[in-house]
């Protein structure tokens, strides 16, 4: 609504068009973020535990074979993508998995076909996850580039792809203790991270850290509106780290203390940013204002093809945010959940391809995809 | 601008020294550091043992050259005439011979000794480069030829001074000699108060017999003395010889000798301009309009040149076809006539008579307007298929390969990279946007109109400079289909750029570095839009990437007609710069490129998807990789 035009008070009369898009689902709350507030509901470590015995289950709705593919596909996904350990884009893989398994394609090009299909669906089903792009695309990637193996027989490729598809669970555990591993060498004793938001990855760094018997405290942003802070400490205080809870105003004031600010990623696109929860631009900024490195921890499979110019450049993801008290109603609330950081303010990238500097990130992209 | 370079030993302000030289690489232009060569005595020079060089000095190799000698008394006579001075034209005289020594060395001093000990020094090196066979000629050429204007005449004295092998000169050449060096004495004692450049520059003429009339050469401060270079040469002229005829497409211009000889064997007669700013010297800068009406005549009487080739040469020339695509294409279009209608001689192989006939074509194309990179990169391209032409081929199926090559480079990388970088930019363009772009690029245009035809509501403002004016070609373009536009000149960048949500720009090339070599005001415009922190996308095809790497906009250029800049077409009564084009005092200065660092890019469009200015190497690879897999 606000333009950087003078003009903007012209605009507002022309305004309807514009605004058709955003009013157009004005309560339309992002799926993927929603899921994200079940999971940190849970994501403690008594229920881990009893996730993961849930995982080697295997997916009851398999055996619901309609002739509707796709809608088998959502639910496949849905089905998976609320075990909170999972990540997203092992949930796409695994639905995908099962869409192999029900297909009844006899040559590659069918099931490629399909799997197109299915990939298709899902992306628009949520629009706003990027790790469900991401990996949806990554597996299709894989899917092309085997087919051209020669497989004499078609259902030993059906198979081969099947079996890649259940390990891609494991691959994306066996990622998160790489990054763990790599970023070992960073934190060393006696030093002060800085942590904003709950990434499955940065805890699994940290747990590490502290199985390594390494001294460090850790400070943690409250992360509202998902309350993220609160669990991290949580977490952390199991572990005997010490932790310090930060209203997110007050990370300029305690960013003299930081020797290095740890983030998740919900997505890394292709110039180097991040996009992560709310928030992270902002103590980016900070930080990068004061030089304290910011280390960013993420599997690959989050390198999108997407690339943002500024931060309306994405597609919008909305999440209701409870403020206590009753707003009135011609007062208009920021709902966004999530943010993007331009390149310039990382200082490295920790991947299960090894520590990378930001600008290699569209080198990875270019390689994978073209 | 003297301060940047060697800062130690400026003796006229008009002439340039840069830096050290090095006497037998061929794309050197540098002069020898003044200092240090004074440290050197002669005698040291000409030590028989042929370690005689500094340790800066890269070793000669070994040349004679019989038919120098007396060119080189003449020139030893001029350098003793005029000992503090740089006289490029006489070294200009002695292109073929065996002068690959090191530069000057020589103390100035040395040079005011008498006469007589210097025809000893001479002659020994006469000797030397006496006996130097022919062949060897084509080499030195080149070494000799870049020697930039100025340059001290003791340096090439020196460089046949420190010639380690010596000959017997017979007594009648040790006459003709001195006689010649007299005579230069007498002659510069004559002109006395005259620039010493001229009259070392004349004294040259009187000794060389010019093929070619040279330009007044007193007028200018830049010594363009057009002896293109002692007939009697010409017969020597090798093999190698010949093919270092042909410019280098990145020839420095301000080398005398190279360009001359480059000249001699243009179709295009382009006087050269003779008021020119001396930071850009390296380039070319011609006298524009004069040639066409010219070249125009002689269309039906080019029997080296083909039709095709000669009319894209003559639509460069008027600018008629400008920009990269569009030169691209025609360039390549005409190749593709010329395949066709090529036949191999009798006892050549279609391979290489193919890529000579192809350079000899591309120097003429360069003569007419200096190749722009997307050009170089196609021209690449084809040489390229050219020699992979298997040989068992026949000559028709050779031909229908090429052109269907040819045809497939035109479409894929060009016109369907077109079409990939409209889908890719138009995701970028939102309801309400306000996007700036300047000149005239074609990727950009493409974009704006495709993004009008799915009925995305955003107006453009078209940013235009003099003295092209490219910019009014877009916006008549644009308006045609109903899109909503602003016009204004680049002065007024600075002052819009608030409204502006993002700019698009186009560019003729994108170098290693992220750097966007493109039309001039390019940067200007990028960096205004950088310190707004307005996102710039530069919409390019993978085909124009380069691995160079350029620092600065002065380094590779080009310059274009000067008096475009002093004229307003359209207004006569702005007139006030008439009759100032020669004067001393005032050089007009027409670039047409520059170059934005990668800061101020946001992201890359091309063919290859939306990359950070970081990446470009990587394409480079990748499709350097792709193509020598095809």
């Amino acid at each position: 609504m606000w333009r950087r035009s003078a003009s903007f008070i012209l605009d507002r009369s022309s305004n309807s068009p514009p605004m058709a898009d955003t009013t157009q689902n004005p309560d339309a709350i992002s799926a993927y973020y929603q899921t994200r507030a079940a999971h940190h509901g849970v994501i403690t470590s008594d229920w881990l535990a009893q996730a993961q015995a849930a995982v080697e289950q295997p997916d009851s709705s398999v055996s619901d074979l309609g002739a509707e593919k796709s809608f088998n596909v959502i639910d496949e996904f849905n089905g998976w993508r609320k075990q909170p350990d999972l990540a997203e884009a092992v949930a796409a893989i695994r639905a995908m998995a099962a869409v192999i398994r029900a297909s009844e394609a006899t040559t590659m090009m069918e099931l490629e076909i399909e799997l197109k299909k299915a990939s298709d669906t899902l992306k628009s089903w949520d629009k706003t996850s990027i790790s469900l792009t991401a990996g949806c695309d990554l597996f299709i990637r894989y899917v092309t580039r085997t087919s051209a193996l020669e497989y004499e027989d078609f259902n030993s490729a059906k198979s081969r792809l099947l079996e890649r598809a259940e390990k891609f669970g494991e691959i994306s555990c066996k990622a998160r203790k790489i990054i763990a591993m790599l970023s070992q060498d960073f934190i060393f004793d006696g030093c002060t991270i800085l942590v904003h938001g709950l990434s499955r990855v940065v805890l699994e760094v940290l747990k590490t850290a502290a199985q390594n018997n390494k001294l460090f405290r850790v400070l943690c942003t409250e992360g509202r509106p998902d309350g993220t802070g609160v669990l991290l400490s949580n977490e952390l205080s199991k572990l005997d780290i010490p932790v310090k809870l930060l209203l997110d105003s007050a990370v300029a004031y305690s960013m003299d203390e930081v020797d290095m600010v740890f983030v998740g990623a919900d997505g890394i696109v292709e110039s180097g940013g991040i996009i992560n929860m709310m928030g992270t631009y902002q103590i980016a900024l900070v930080a990068h204002s004061m030089n304290k490195p910011v280390y960013v921890a993420a599997e690959s499979y989050k390198f999108a093809r997407l690339y943002p110019l500024d931060q309306k450049d994405m597609a919008p993801a909305l999440r209701p945010i409870e403020f206590g008290v009753k707003i009135p109603a011609k007062v208009e609330v920021e709902r966004s959940a999530r943010d993007y950081t331009p390149p310039q303010y990382l200082t490295l990238l920790f991947t299960d391809l090894g520590v990378l500097s930001p600008s290699v990130v569209s080198d990875e992209l270019i390689q994978l995809y073209l | 601008m003297e301060s940047r370079r060697n800062p130690r030993a400026v003796v006229d302000p008009k002439v340039r020294q840069v830096g050290f030289f090095t006497s037998s690489q061929p794309d050197s232009t540098h002069q020898p550091d003044p200092i240090a060569s004074e440290s050197h005595p002669v005698a040291s020079s000409i030590s028989p043992s042929g370690n005689s060089l500094s340790p800066v000095m890269i070793p000669p190799p070994r040349h004679n050259s019989s038919d120098t000698f007396p060119l080189r008394a003449a020139a030893a006579a001029a350098s003793a005439v005029s000992p503090s001075s740089f006289s490029y034209s006489t070294r200009r005289d002695f292109p073929d011979g065996s002068m690959t020594a090191s530069p000057g060395r020589v103390s100035r001093a040395s040079f005011s000794k008498p006469s007589s000990s210097l025809p000893g020094v001479g002659m020994d090196s006469m000797a030397a480069a006496k006996s130097s066979s022919v062949p060897a000629s084509g080499l030195t050429t080149v070494s000799v030829v870049n020697m930039p204007p100025g340059l001290s005449e003791k340096e090439s004295d020196q460089k046949k001074n420190s010639k380690p092998l010596k000959e017997k000169t017979t007594k009648a050449e040790r006459r003709a000699l001195q006689e010649a060096q007299r005579a230069a004495k007498a002659a510069a004692k004559a002109e006395g108060g005259k620039a010493p450049l001229v009259s070392s520059g004349s004294v040259a003429s009187t000794n060389v017999k010019a093929a070619k009339p040279a330009k007044p050469s007193s007028q200018k401060n830049d010594v363009a003395v057009a002896a293109p270079g002692p007939s009697e040469k010409k017969g020597g002229q090798t093999e190698k010889d010949r093919k270092k005829d042909a410019p280098h497409p990145r020839m420095q211009y301000d080398d005398e000798s190279r360009v001359v000889k480059a000249k001699r064997r243009a179709v295009v007669k382009q006087t050269e301009a003779k008021n020119r700013v001396e930071l850009f010297r390296h380039l070319p800068q011609y006298e524009h309009g004069t040639q066409l009406p010219d070249l125009e005549t002689k269309f039906f009487q080019l029997d080296p040149m083909h039709p095709a080739v000669y009319k894209v040469g003559l639509q460069y020339l008027s600018g008629d076809i400008s920009g990269g695509n569009a030169r691209c294409i025609a360039m390549l279009q005409a190749f593709q006539e010329v395949v066709k209608d090529y036949s191999t001689p009798s006892e050549k192989t279609l391979n290489r008579d193919m890529t000579a006939k192809i350079s000899s074509y591309v120097s003429f194309l360069i003569e007419c307007r200096p190749l722009s990179v997307s050009m170089g990169n196609a021209i690449r391209f084809v040489k390229n298929r050219i020699a992979k032409l298997p040989i068992t081929l026949s000559e028709s199926e050779a031909k229908a390969a090429l052109q269907s090559d040819i045809e497939r480079f035109i479409n894929e990388k060009i016109i369907m990279a077109d079409t990939v970088i409209v889908k890719h930019a138009v995701t970028k363009i939102r309801d309400g946007d306000v996007l700036l772009t300047y000149g005239s690029p074609t990727a950009v245009e493409m974009v704006l109109l495709h993004a009008h035809e799915l009925k995305k509501k955003f107006r453009v403002l078209v940013v235009d400079s003099r003295p092209k004016l490219e910019g009014q070609l877009l916006l008549r373009r644009l308006i045609k289909r109903g899109i909503n536009c602003t016009y204004t000149h680049i002065n007024a960048v600075s002052y819009i750029m608030h409204e502006v949500t993002k700019v698009f720009l186009g560019a003729s090339s994108v170098l290693s570095n992220g750097t966007v070599y493109s039309r001039v005001g390019t940067a200007c415009v990028a960096m205004v839009a950088s310190a707004f922190r307005v996102p710039v996308l530069v919409c390019c095809e993978a085909y124009k990437f380069h691995e160079r790497v350029q620092l600065d906009s002065i380094c590779s250029n080009e310059l274009g007609d000067p008096n475009a800049i002093s004229k307003v077409h359209g207004r006569e009564d702005i007139n006030y710069l008439d009759g100032l084009t020669n004067n001393a005092n005032l050089q007009f200065l027409n670039l047409m490129y520059d170059a934005t660092p990668s800061d101020y890019i946001s992201m890359i469009i091309t063919d290859y998807g939306m990359v950070p200015p970081t990446s470009v190497p990587v394409i480079v690879r990748e499709y350097q990789k792709e193509h020598s897999l095809v």
